[in-house]
Protein backbone atom coordinates (compact mmCIF):
# COMPACT_ATOMS: atom_id res chain seq x y z
CA UNK A 1 0.00 0.00 0.00
CA UNK A 2 1.47 3.36 -0.95
CA UNK A 3 1.95 6.06 1.69
CA UNK A 4 -0.97 8.47 2.06
CA UNK A 5 -0.43 11.70 0.18
CA UNK A 6 -1.60 15.21 0.67
CA UNK A 7 -1.77 17.82 -2.05
CA UNK A 8 -0.09 20.84 -0.49
CA UNK A 9 -0.78 23.11 -3.46
CA UNK A 10 -4.48 22.31 -3.20
CA UNK A 11 -4.48 22.87 0.56
CA UNK A 12 -2.72 26.22 0.20
CA UNK A 13 -5.81 27.54 -1.56
CA UNK A 14 -7.52 27.34 1.84
CA UNK A 15 -5.03 29.81 3.31
CA UNK A 16 -5.59 33.44 2.30
CA UNK A 17 -2.15 34.39 3.66
CA UNK A 18 -0.62 32.73 0.60
CA UNK A 19 -2.72 34.88 -1.76
CA UNK A 20 -0.69 37.90 -0.73
CA UNK A 21 2.25 38.29 -3.10
CA UNK A 22 5.45 40.23 -2.46
CA UNK A 23 7.73 40.57 -5.49
CA UNK A 24 5.35 38.19 -7.22
CA UNK A 25 5.66 35.41 -4.66
CA UNK A 26 3.83 34.33 -1.52
CA UNK A 27 5.72 34.12 1.74
CA UNK A 28 7.76 30.94 2.14
CA UNK A 29 6.46 30.45 5.69
CA UNK A 30 8.91 28.19 7.48
CA UNK A 31 7.97 28.93 11.07
CA UNK A 32 5.02 26.61 11.72
CA UNK A 33 6.81 25.21 14.76
CA UNK A 34 6.22 28.61 16.32
CA UNK A 35 2.66 29.04 15.12
CA UNK A 36 0.58 27.98 12.14
CA UNK A 37 -1.45 29.75 9.48
CA UNK A 38 -5.24 29.44 9.55
CA UNK A 39 -7.46 28.05 6.78
CA UNK A 40 -10.70 29.73 5.72
CA UNK A 41 -12.63 26.78 7.10
CA UNK A 42 -11.58 27.64 10.64
CA UNK A 43 -12.07 31.39 10.22
CA UNK A 44 -15.46 31.06 8.51
CA UNK A 45 -16.68 28.63 11.15
CA UNK A 46 -15.66 30.98 13.95
CA UNK A 47 -17.32 33.90 12.25
CA UNK A 48 -20.50 31.90 11.78
CA UNK A 49 -20.37 30.83 15.41
CA UNK A 50 -20.15 34.43 16.54
CA UNK A 51 -22.93 35.46 14.16
CA UNK A 52 -25.43 32.70 14.94
CA UNK A 53 -24.47 30.70 18.00
CA UNK A 54 -22.83 32.98 20.49
CA UNK A 55 -23.71 33.40 24.13
CA UNK A 56 -22.06 32.48 27.37
CA UNK A 57 -21.81 28.75 27.98
CA UNK A 58 -23.30 26.41 30.59
CA UNK A 59 -25.64 29.06 31.95
CA UNK A 60 -28.43 30.31 29.77
CA UNK A 61 -31.75 28.65 29.20
CA UNK A 62 -32.29 30.30 25.84
CA UNK A 63 -31.55 28.96 22.37
CA UNK A 64 -28.33 30.89 21.69
CA UNK A 65 -26.88 29.64 24.95
CA UNK A 66 -27.75 26.07 24.02
CA UNK A 67 -26.02 26.48 20.67
CA UNK A 68 -22.94 28.02 22.25
CA UNK A 69 -22.72 25.28 24.83
CA UNK A 70 -23.16 22.59 22.18
CA UNK A 71 -20.37 24.18 20.14
CA UNK A 72 -18.02 24.39 23.11
CA UNK A 73 -18.73 20.91 24.44
CA UNK A 74 -18.62 19.55 20.91
CA UNK A 75 -15.08 20.88 20.65
CA UNK A 76 -14.18 19.16 23.90
CA UNK A 77 -15.34 15.85 22.45
CA UNK A 78 -13.25 16.50 19.34
CA UNK A 79 -10.17 16.97 21.53
CA UNK A 80 -10.97 13.75 23.39
CA UNK A 81 -11.29 11.83 20.13
CA UNK A 82 -8.13 13.38 18.64
CA UNK A 83 -5.96 12.02 21.44
CA UNK A 84 -8.08 8.93 22.23
CA UNK A 85 -8.68 10.00 25.82
CA UNK A 86 -11.07 7.71 27.72
CA UNK A 87 -13.48 10.44 28.77
CA UNK A 88 -14.21 14.09 28.07
CA UNK A 89 -14.39 14.70 31.79
CA UNK A 90 -10.61 14.39 31.59
CA UNK A 91 -10.24 17.07 28.90
CA UNK A 92 -9.76 20.60 30.19
CA UNK A 93 -9.62 23.68 28.00
CA UNK A 94 -6.84 26.12 28.87
CA UNK A 95 -5.39 29.17 27.19
CA UNK A 96 -2.37 27.27 25.85
CA UNK A 97 0.02 24.37 26.43
CA UNK A 98 2.04 26.67 28.66
CA UNK A 99 -0.95 27.39 30.88
CA UNK A 100 -1.82 23.68 30.96
CA UNK A 101 1.70 22.76 32.11
CA UNK A 102 1.57 25.45 34.77
CA UNK A 103 -1.77 24.08 35.94
CA UNK A 104 -0.23 20.64 36.43
CA UNK A 105 2.87 22.05 38.12
CA UNK A 106 0.85 24.15 40.56
CA UNK A 107 -2.20 21.98 41.18
CA UNK A 108 -0.42 18.61 41.19
CA UNK A 109 3.19 19.58 41.90
CA UNK A 110 2.74 21.71 45.00
CA UNK A 111 0.79 18.99 46.78
CA UNK A 112 2.85 16.03 45.72
CA UNK A 113 6.47 17.15 45.82
CA UNK A 114 8.80 17.55 48.78
CA UNK A 115 12.33 16.95 50.06
CA UNK A 116 13.71 13.61 48.93
CA UNK A 117 11.64 13.70 45.76
CA UNK A 118 13.07 14.09 42.26
CA UNK A 119 11.53 16.02 39.38
CA UNK A 120 12.90 14.76 36.06
CA UNK A 121 12.86 16.79 32.85
CA UNK A 122 15.19 16.67 29.84
CA UNK A 123 17.73 18.93 28.16
CA UNK A 124 15.32 19.25 25.23
CA UNK A 125 12.45 20.86 27.12
CA UNK A 126 10.75 24.05 26.06
CA UNK A 127 10.75 26.60 28.88
CA UNK A 128 7.04 25.88 29.44
CA UNK A 129 7.93 22.33 30.50
CA UNK A 130 11.15 23.32 32.26
CA UNK A 131 10.65 26.49 34.26
CA UNK A 132 7.41 25.54 36.08
CA UNK A 133 9.06 22.30 37.27
CA UNK A 134 12.26 24.05 38.24
CA UNK A 135 10.22 26.52 40.27
CA UNK A 136 8.13 23.80 41.93
CA UNK A 137 11.23 21.79 42.77
CA UNK A 138 12.82 24.84 44.44
CA UNK A 139 9.62 25.72 46.23
CA UNK A 140 8.99 22.23 47.59
CA UNK A 141 12.60 21.22 48.25
CA UNK A 142 12.55 18.48 45.63
CA UNK A 143 15.58 17.81 43.43
CA UNK A 144 15.55 18.91 39.83
CA UNK A 145 17.20 16.39 37.48
CA UNK A 146 17.54 16.33 33.71
CA UNK A 147 18.01 13.54 31.17
CA UNK A 148 20.87 14.64 28.91
CA UNK A 149 21.02 14.30 25.13
CA UNK A 150 23.72 12.80 22.96
CA UNK A 151 25.30 14.54 19.97
CA UNK A 152 22.31 13.58 17.83
CA UNK A 153 19.98 15.43 20.15
CA UNK A 154 18.44 12.19 21.40
CA UNK A 155 17.86 11.30 25.05
CA UNK A 156 20.50 9.23 26.81
CA UNK A 157 18.25 6.67 28.45
CA UNK A 158 21.20 4.90 30.05
CA UNK A 159 21.32 7.76 32.56
CA UNK A 160 17.93 6.80 34.01
CA UNK A 161 19.29 4.30 36.53
CA UNK A 162 21.56 6.90 38.08
CA UNK A 163 18.74 9.42 38.21
CA UNK A 164 16.55 6.86 39.98
CA UNK A 165 19.16 6.51 42.72
CA UNK A 166 19.00 10.22 43.56
CA UNK A 167 15.72 9.95 45.43
CA UNK A 168 12.01 9.30 44.93
CA UNK A 169 11.29 10.13 41.32
CA UNK A 170 7.81 11.66 41.44
CA UNK A 171 7.34 13.21 38.01
CA UNK A 172 8.90 12.81 34.59
CA UNK A 173 8.09 15.58 32.13
CA UNK A 174 9.05 15.42 28.47
CA UNK A 175 8.16 16.81 25.05
CA UNK A 176 7.14 14.12 22.62
CA UNK A 177 8.74 16.20 19.86
CA UNK A 178 11.53 18.76 20.37
CA UNK A 179 10.53 22.13 18.95
CA UNK A 180 14.16 23.05 18.29
CA UNK A 181 15.64 19.83 16.91
CA UNK A 182 12.60 17.86 15.78
CA UNK A 183 13.75 14.88 17.87
CA UNK A 184 11.00 12.33 18.49
CA UNK A 185 11.27 11.14 22.08
CA UNK A 186 10.54 7.60 23.36
CA UNK A 187 7.69 8.71 25.59
CA UNK A 188 6.26 5.20 26.01
CA UNK A 189 9.60 4.04 27.45
CA UNK A 190 9.84 7.07 29.72
CA UNK A 191 6.27 6.57 30.93
CA UNK A 192 6.97 2.93 31.73
CA UNK A 193 10.11 3.89 33.63
CA UNK A 194 8.27 6.67 35.44
CA UNK A 195 5.57 4.27 36.60
CA UNK A 196 8.19 1.78 37.77
CA UNK A 197 9.53 4.54 40.00
CA UNK A 198 6.04 5.38 41.22
CA UNK A 199 6.13 8.63 39.31
CA UNK A 200 3.67 10.30 36.95
CA UNK A 201 4.45 11.03 33.29
CA UNK A 202 3.67 14.47 31.87
CA UNK A 203 3.85 14.88 28.10
CA UNK A 204 4.24 18.21 26.36
CA UNK A 205 2.70 17.39 22.97
CA UNK A 206 2.57 20.96 21.67
CA UNK A 207 4.98 20.18 18.86
CA UNK A 208 3.80 16.60 18.33
CA UNK A 209 0.00 16.80 18.19
CA UNK A 210 -0.14 18.80 14.93
CA UNK A 211 2.25 16.44 13.14
CA UNK A 212 1.73 12.91 14.47
CA UNK A 213 -1.11 10.72 15.58
CA UNK A 214 -1.49 10.93 19.37
CA UNK A 215 -3.01 8.23 21.57
CA UNK A 216 -2.71 8.95 25.30
CA UNK A 217 -3.73 5.41 26.18
CA UNK A 218 -1.03 3.91 23.95
CA UNK A 219 1.56 6.39 25.26
CA UNK A 220 0.75 5.38 28.83
CA UNK A 221 1.17 8.92 30.13
CA UNK A 222 -0.74 10.59 32.97
CA UNK A 223 -1.01 14.13 31.60
CA UNK A 224 -0.72 15.49 28.08
CA UNK A 225 -0.99 19.03 26.75
CA UNK A 226 -1.25 20.60 23.31
CA UNK A 227 -2.28 23.85 21.61
CA UNK A 228 -4.78 25.01 19.03
CA UNK A 229 -2.58 27.61 17.37
CA UNK A 230 0.03 25.03 16.36
CA UNK A 231 -2.46 23.05 14.30
CA UNK A 232 -4.22 25.70 12.25
CA UNK A 233 -6.56 26.75 15.04
CA UNK A 234 -6.88 30.11 16.77
CA UNK A 235 -4.49 31.16 19.51
CA UNK A 236 -5.87 31.40 23.05
CA UNK A 237 -7.03 27.77 23.20
CA UNK A 238 -5.14 24.78 24.51
CA UNK A 239 -6.00 21.42 25.97
CA UNK A 240 -4.94 19.53 29.04
CA UNK A 241 -5.74 15.83 29.33
CA UNK A 242 -5.21 14.14 32.70
CA UNK A 243 -6.11 10.82 34.32
CA UNK A 244 -9.37 11.14 36.17
CA UNK A 245 -8.04 9.87 39.51
CA UNK A 246 -5.29 12.48 39.44
CA UNK A 247 -7.59 15.33 38.44
CA UNK A 248 -10.13 14.39 41.12
CA UNK A 249 -7.45 14.62 43.81
CA UNK A 250 -6.06 17.95 42.65
CA UNK A 251 -7.23 21.25 44.05
CA UNK A 252 -8.47 23.77 41.48
CA UNK A 253 -5.94 26.08 39.90
CA UNK A 254 -8.15 29.07 39.18
CA UNK A 255 -11.12 29.92 41.34
CA UNK A 256 -14.29 31.74 40.43
CA UNK A 257 -17.46 31.12 38.55
CA UNK A 258 -18.21 27.91 36.73
CA UNK A 259 -15.81 25.81 38.82
CA UNK A 260 -18.01 25.87 41.90
CA UNK A 261 -21.09 23.90 42.87
CA UNK A 262 -22.22 26.11 45.72
CA UNK A 263 -20.75 29.16 47.41
CA UNK A 264 -21.59 30.36 50.90
CA UNK A 265 -19.94 32.59 53.43
CA UNK A 266 -18.44 29.70 55.33
CA UNK A 267 -17.61 27.26 52.57
CA UNK A 268 -17.57 26.57 48.85
CA UNK A 269 -17.78 23.26 47.01
CA UNK A 270 -16.14 22.50 43.69
CA UNK A 271 -17.87 21.59 40.50
CA UNK A 272 -17.27 18.21 38.93
CA UNK A 273 -14.68 17.50 36.23
CA UNK A 274 -13.82 19.05 33.88
CA UNK A 275 -15.44 22.28 35.05
CA UNK A 276 -13.51 22.23 38.32
CA UNK A 277 -10.57 23.47 36.28
CA UNK A 278 -12.39 25.91 33.99
CA UNK A 279 -13.06 29.01 36.05
CA UNK A 280 -14.66 32.03 34.41
CA UNK A 281 -15.98 32.57 30.94
CA UNK A 282 -13.77 30.51 28.64
CA UNK A 283 -12.42 31.43 25.22
CA UNK A 284 -15.64 30.05 23.73
CA UNK A 285 -15.23 30.78 20.02
CA UNK A 286 -11.55 29.88 20.24
CA UNK A 287 -12.38 26.47 21.68
CA UNK A 288 -14.93 26.05 18.92
CA UNK A 289 -12.31 27.05 16.35
CA UNK A 290 -9.87 24.60 17.94
CA UNK A 291 -12.41 21.87 17.26
CA UNK A 292 -12.83 22.93 13.64
CA UNK A 293 -9.05 22.92 13.21
CA UNK A 294 -8.93 19.37 14.59
CA UNK A 295 -11.57 18.38 12.02
CA UNK A 296 -9.52 20.04 9.25
CA UNK A 297 -6.28 18.33 10.22
CA UNK A 298 -7.95 14.97 10.87
CA UNK A 299 -9.60 15.03 7.46
CA UNK A 300 -6.28 15.54 5.76
CA UNK A 301 -4.92 12.78 7.97
CA UNK A 302 -1.98 12.82 10.37
CA UNK A 303 -0.22 10.02 8.48
CA UNK A 304 -0.34 12.06 5.27
CA UNK A 305 0.89 15.16 7.07
CA UNK A 306 3.73 13.23 8.66
CA UNK A 307 4.76 11.73 5.31
CA UNK A 308 4.59 15.11 3.58
CA UNK A 309 6.78 16.81 6.18
CA UNK A 310 9.21 13.92 6.11
CA UNK A 311 9.72 14.35 2.36
CA UNK A 312 10.37 18.05 2.84
CA UNK A 313 12.81 17.61 5.72
CA UNK A 314 14.78 14.93 3.85
CA UNK A 315 15.10 17.30 0.89
CA UNK A 316 15.94 20.28 3.10
CA UNK A 317 18.63 18.45 5.08
CA UNK A 318 20.20 17.14 1.89
CA UNK A 319 20.42 20.59 0.35
CA UNK A 320 21.47 22.27 3.59
CA UNK A 321 24.19 19.66 3.98
CA UNK A 322 25.71 20.84 0.71
CA UNK A 323 26.20 24.42 1.86
CA UNK A 324 29.76 24.91 3.08
CA UNK A 325 30.02 26.29 6.59
CA UNK A 326 26.48 25.25 7.52
CA UNK A 327 26.01 22.99 10.54
CA UNK A 328 22.75 21.12 11.20
CA UNK A 329 21.78 20.18 14.76
CA UNK A 330 19.85 17.12 15.83
CA UNK A 331 19.08 13.63 14.56
CA UNK A 332 19.13 12.32 10.98
CA UNK A 333 16.09 13.01 8.80
CA UNK A 334 14.38 9.71 9.48
CA UNK A 335 14.46 10.22 13.25
CA UNK A 336 12.90 13.67 13.30
CA UNK A 337 9.77 15.60 12.35
CA UNK A 338 9.73 18.53 9.93
CA UNK A 339 12.03 20.84 11.88
CA UNK A 340 15.64 21.82 11.09
CA UNK A 341 17.83 24.02 13.27
CA UNK A 342 21.16 25.07 11.87
CA UNK A 343 23.91 27.63 12.09
CA UNK A 344 25.84 29.34 9.32
CA UNK A 345 29.48 29.93 10.13
CA UNK A 346 30.37 33.55 10.81
CA UNK A 347 26.82 34.82 10.42
CA UNK A 348 24.55 35.45 13.37
CA UNK A 349 21.08 33.89 13.18
CA UNK A 350 19.46 37.33 13.39
CA UNK A 351 21.31 38.42 10.28
CA UNK A 352 20.43 35.17 8.50
CA UNK A 353 16.75 35.67 9.30
CA UNK A 354 16.87 39.34 8.30
CA UNK A 355 18.25 38.65 4.84
CA UNK A 356 15.98 35.64 4.36
CA UNK A 357 13.07 37.94 5.15
CA UNK A 358 14.03 40.14 2.25
CA UNK A 359 13.88 37.04 0.06
CA UNK A 360 10.36 36.42 1.36
CA UNK A 361 11.42 33.49 3.54
CA UNK A 362 10.22 33.41 7.14
CA UNK A 363 12.39 31.45 9.56
CA UNK A 364 12.94 31.76 13.30
CA UNK A 365 16.23 32.95 14.78
CA UNK A 366 16.85 32.72 18.49
CA UNK A 367 16.89 30.27 21.35
CA UNK A 368 13.39 28.92 20.59
CA UNK A 369 12.50 28.96 24.29
CA UNK A 370 15.06 26.24 24.88
CA UNK A 371 18.01 28.02 26.47
CA UNK A 372 19.30 24.94 28.34
CA UNK A 373 19.42 23.15 24.98
CA UNK A 374 21.28 26.04 23.38
CA UNK A 375 23.84 25.89 26.19
CA UNK A 376 24.27 22.15 25.61
CA UNK A 377 24.74 22.76 21.86
CA UNK A 378 27.28 25.48 22.64
CA UNK A 379 25.44 28.25 20.82
CA UNK A 380 23.41 31.25 21.88
CA UNK A 381 20.90 30.90 19.07
CA UNK A 382 20.13 28.92 15.94
CA UNK A 383 18.17 29.55 12.78
CA UNK A 384 15.21 27.21 12.49
CA UNK A 385 13.05 26.22 9.52
CA UNK A 386 9.90 24.16 10.11
CA UNK A 387 7.27 22.65 7.82
CA UNK A 388 3.55 21.95 7.90
CA UNK A 389 0.76 20.66 5.68
CA UNK A 390 0.85 23.79 3.51
CA UNK A 391 4.65 23.82 2.97
CA UNK A 392 5.92 23.04 -0.54
CA UNK A 393 9.22 22.06 -2.18
CA UNK A 394 9.58 25.59 -3.49
CA UNK A 395 9.77 26.83 0.12
CA UNK A 396 12.81 24.61 0.63
CA UNK A 397 14.42 25.82 -2.61
CA UNK A 398 13.85 29.44 -1.59
CA UNK A 399 15.40 28.75 1.81
CA UNK A 400 18.50 27.33 0.17
CA UNK A 401 18.95 30.11 -2.39
CA UNK A 402 18.26 32.62 0.40
CA UNK A 403 21.07 31.11 2.47
CA UNK A 404 23.43 31.29 -0.48
CA UNK A 405 22.50 34.97 -0.73
CA UNK A 406 23.32 35.41 2.96
CA UNK A 407 26.74 33.88 2.40
CA UNK A 408 27.29 36.14 -0.57
CA UNK A 409 26.22 39.25 1.35
CA UNK A 410 28.59 38.50 4.20
CA UNK A 411 31.35 37.33 1.92
CA UNK A 412 31.67 33.95 3.66
CA UNK B 1 17.70 44.77 -4.34
CA UNK B 2 15.43 46.96 -2.21
CA UNK B 3 16.57 50.27 -0.81
CA UNK B 4 16.53 48.78 2.66
CA UNK B 5 18.74 45.93 1.62
CA UNK B 6 21.10 48.32 -0.03
CA UNK B 7 21.42 50.41 3.10
CA UNK B 8 21.92 47.26 5.14
CA UNK B 9 24.71 46.14 2.93
CA UNK B 10 26.46 49.46 2.68
CA UNK B 11 26.12 50.86 6.14
CA UNK B 12 25.91 47.83 8.40
CA UNK B 13 28.19 45.47 6.58
CA UNK B 14 30.82 48.14 6.08
CA UNK B 15 31.03 48.69 9.81
CA UNK B 16 30.68 45.00 10.55
CA UNK B 17 33.59 44.05 8.35
CA UNK B 18 35.85 46.99 9.19
CA UNK B 19 34.70 48.11 12.58
CA UNK B 20 35.94 51.44 13.78
CA UNK B 21 37.33 51.51 17.25
CA UNK B 22 37.83 47.79 17.32
CA UNK B 23 40.13 46.49 20.00
CA UNK B 24 40.08 47.30 23.69
CA UNK B 25 42.29 50.14 24.92
CA UNK B 26 45.22 49.47 27.21
CA UNK B 27 44.89 51.15 30.62
CA UNK B 28 41.40 52.51 29.97
CA UNK B 29 39.79 55.08 32.24
CA UNK B 30 36.43 53.38 32.02
CA UNK B 31 35.27 49.95 30.94
CA UNK B 32 32.16 47.81 31.05
CA UNK B 33 30.70 44.80 29.31
CA UNK B 34 27.20 43.72 28.47
CA UNK B 35 25.28 41.08 26.65
CA UNK B 36 21.87 40.32 25.26
CA UNK B 37 21.18 36.84 26.62
CA UNK B 38 18.31 36.37 24.20
CA UNK B 39 20.58 36.14 21.18
CA UNK B 40 24.13 36.06 22.52
CA UNK B 41 25.34 39.48 21.38
CA UNK B 42 28.19 40.61 23.64
CA UNK B 43 30.10 43.85 23.76
CA UNK B 44 32.92 45.22 25.95
CA UNK B 45 33.71 48.92 25.73
CA UNK B 46 36.79 50.75 27.04
CA UNK B 47 37.17 54.52 27.21
CA UNK B 48 40.10 56.89 27.58
CA UNK B 49 39.57 60.50 28.57
CA UNK B 50 41.61 63.50 27.48
CA UNK B 51 43.64 65.42 30.02
CA UNK B 52 40.56 67.32 31.21
CA UNK B 53 39.22 63.99 32.45
CA UNK B 54 35.87 64.74 30.80
CA UNK B 55 36.30 64.64 27.04
CA UNK B 56 36.31 61.19 25.48
CA UNK B 57 39.56 60.91 23.63
CA UNK B 58 39.33 57.29 22.45
CA UNK B 59 36.88 54.40 22.55
CA UNK B 60 37.76 50.80 21.88
CA UNK B 61 35.40 47.86 21.83
CA UNK B 62 35.47 44.12 21.53
CA UNK B 63 32.63 41.70 21.08
CA UNK B 64 30.74 39.21 19.04
CA UNK B 65 27.22 39.07 17.81
CA UNK B 66 24.95 40.01 14.98
CA UNK B 67 25.92 42.55 12.34
CA UNK B 68 23.64 45.18 13.81
CA UNK B 69 25.04 44.97 17.33
CA UNK B 70 28.64 45.12 16.16
CA UNK B 71 28.06 47.76 13.49
CA UNK B 72 26.05 49.97 15.85
CA UNK B 73 28.84 49.81 18.41
CA UNK B 74 31.36 50.66 15.72
CA UNK B 75 29.31 53.70 14.70
CA UNK B 76 28.95 54.61 18.33
CA UNK B 77 32.70 54.90 18.81
CA UNK B 78 32.87 57.44 16.00
CA UNK B 79 29.83 59.29 17.30
CA UNK B 80 31.11 59.83 20.83
CA UNK B 81 34.81 60.50 20.34
CA UNK B 82 35.42 64.13 21.21
CA UNK B 83 32.25 64.48 23.31
CA UNK B 84 32.17 64.82 27.07
CA UNK B 85 31.21 62.04 29.44
CA UNK B 86 28.21 64.03 30.68
CA UNK B 87 27.02 64.60 27.13
CA UNK B 88 27.33 60.94 26.20
CA UNK B 89 25.68 59.77 29.42
CA UNK B 90 22.63 61.72 28.29
CA UNK B 91 22.87 60.80 24.60
CA UNK B 92 19.40 59.75 23.46
CA UNK B 93 19.24 56.39 21.69
CA UNK B 94 17.48 58.18 18.83
CA UNK B 95 20.76 59.88 17.94
CA UNK B 96 22.44 56.52 17.49
CA UNK B 97 19.49 55.08 15.59
CA UNK B 98 19.55 58.07 13.25
CA UNK B 99 23.22 57.40 12.62
CA UNK B 100 22.44 53.76 11.79
CA UNK B 101 19.85 55.05 9.41
CA UNK B 102 17.74 51.97 8.75
CA UNK B 103 14.40 51.18 10.43
CA UNK B 104 14.70 48.39 12.98
CA UNK B 105 12.12 46.04 14.44
CA UNK B 106 11.88 45.95 18.26
CA UNK B 107 14.01 42.83 18.47
CA UNK B 108 16.85 44.31 16.41
CA UNK B 109 16.52 47.58 18.27
CA UNK B 110 17.91 45.80 21.31
CA UNK B 111 20.88 44.65 19.24
CA UNK B 112 21.51 48.22 18.13
CA UNK B 113 21.46 49.90 21.53
CA UNK B 114 23.49 47.28 23.41
CA UNK B 115 26.74 49.18 22.85
CA UNK B 116 25.23 52.47 23.93
CA UNK B 117 24.01 50.88 27.15
CA UNK B 118 27.39 49.38 27.89
CA UNK B 119 29.10 52.71 27.24
CA UNK B 120 26.74 54.51 29.61
CA UNK B 121 27.38 51.92 32.29
CA UNK B 122 31.14 52.34 31.81
CA UNK B 123 30.84 56.10 32.24
CA UNK B 124 28.53 55.67 35.22
CA UNK B 125 31.01 53.35 36.91
CA UNK B 126 34.03 55.60 36.24
CA UNK B 127 32.57 59.08 36.59
CA UNK B 128 29.25 58.59 38.35
CA UNK B 129 27.36 60.06 35.40
CA UNK B 130 23.64 59.31 35.67
CA UNK B 131 21.90 56.43 33.97
CA UNK B 132 18.71 58.06 32.69
CA UNK B 133 15.38 56.60 33.88
CA UNK B 134 14.28 55.95 30.32
CA UNK B 135 17.36 53.85 29.85
CA UNK B 136 16.59 51.67 32.88
CA UNK B 137 13.55 50.20 31.13
CA UNK B 138 15.38 49.42 27.93
CA UNK B 139 18.17 47.87 29.87
CA UNK B 140 15.92 45.33 31.61
CA UNK B 141 16.54 42.51 29.17
CA UNK B 142 20.20 43.23 28.83
CA UNK B 143 22.86 42.29 31.33
CA UNK B 144 25.62 44.68 32.30
CA UNK B 145 28.70 44.33 34.44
Amino acid sequence: MTAPKLDAQKLRADFAVFDELTNGRPVAYLDSASSTQKPRQVLDAMREFYEHSYANVHRGVYTLAERATAGYEGAREKVRAYINAPSNREVIFTRSSTEALNLIAYAWGLENLGPGDVVVITELEHHANFVPWQFMAKKTGAQFAHIPIDDYGELQLDTLDEIARRGNVKVVANNLVSNTLGTINPVEKLAAWAHEQGAIMVVDAAQAAPHKHIDVQALGCDFLVFSSHKLCGPSGAGALWGRRELLEEMQPFNFGGEMIRSVALDRTSWNELPYKFEAGTPAIAEAYGFGIALDYVSEIGLAAIEAHEHELVVNAMEQLGEIPGLRIFGPPADRRTGIVSFELESVHPHDVAQILNWEGVAVRAGHHCTQPLMTRLGVAATTRASFYLYSIEEDVDRLISGLLKVKDTFGV
Amino acid sequence: MSELEQMYREVILDHYKSPRGHGLLEHPDAQAEGQNPLCGDEVTISVKFAEDGETIEAVGFDGRGCAISQAATSMLTELVTGRTATEVAALPKEDLLEEIGIPLTPIRLKCAILGLGVLKVALHKAKGTPLPAEWQNLGDDLQFD
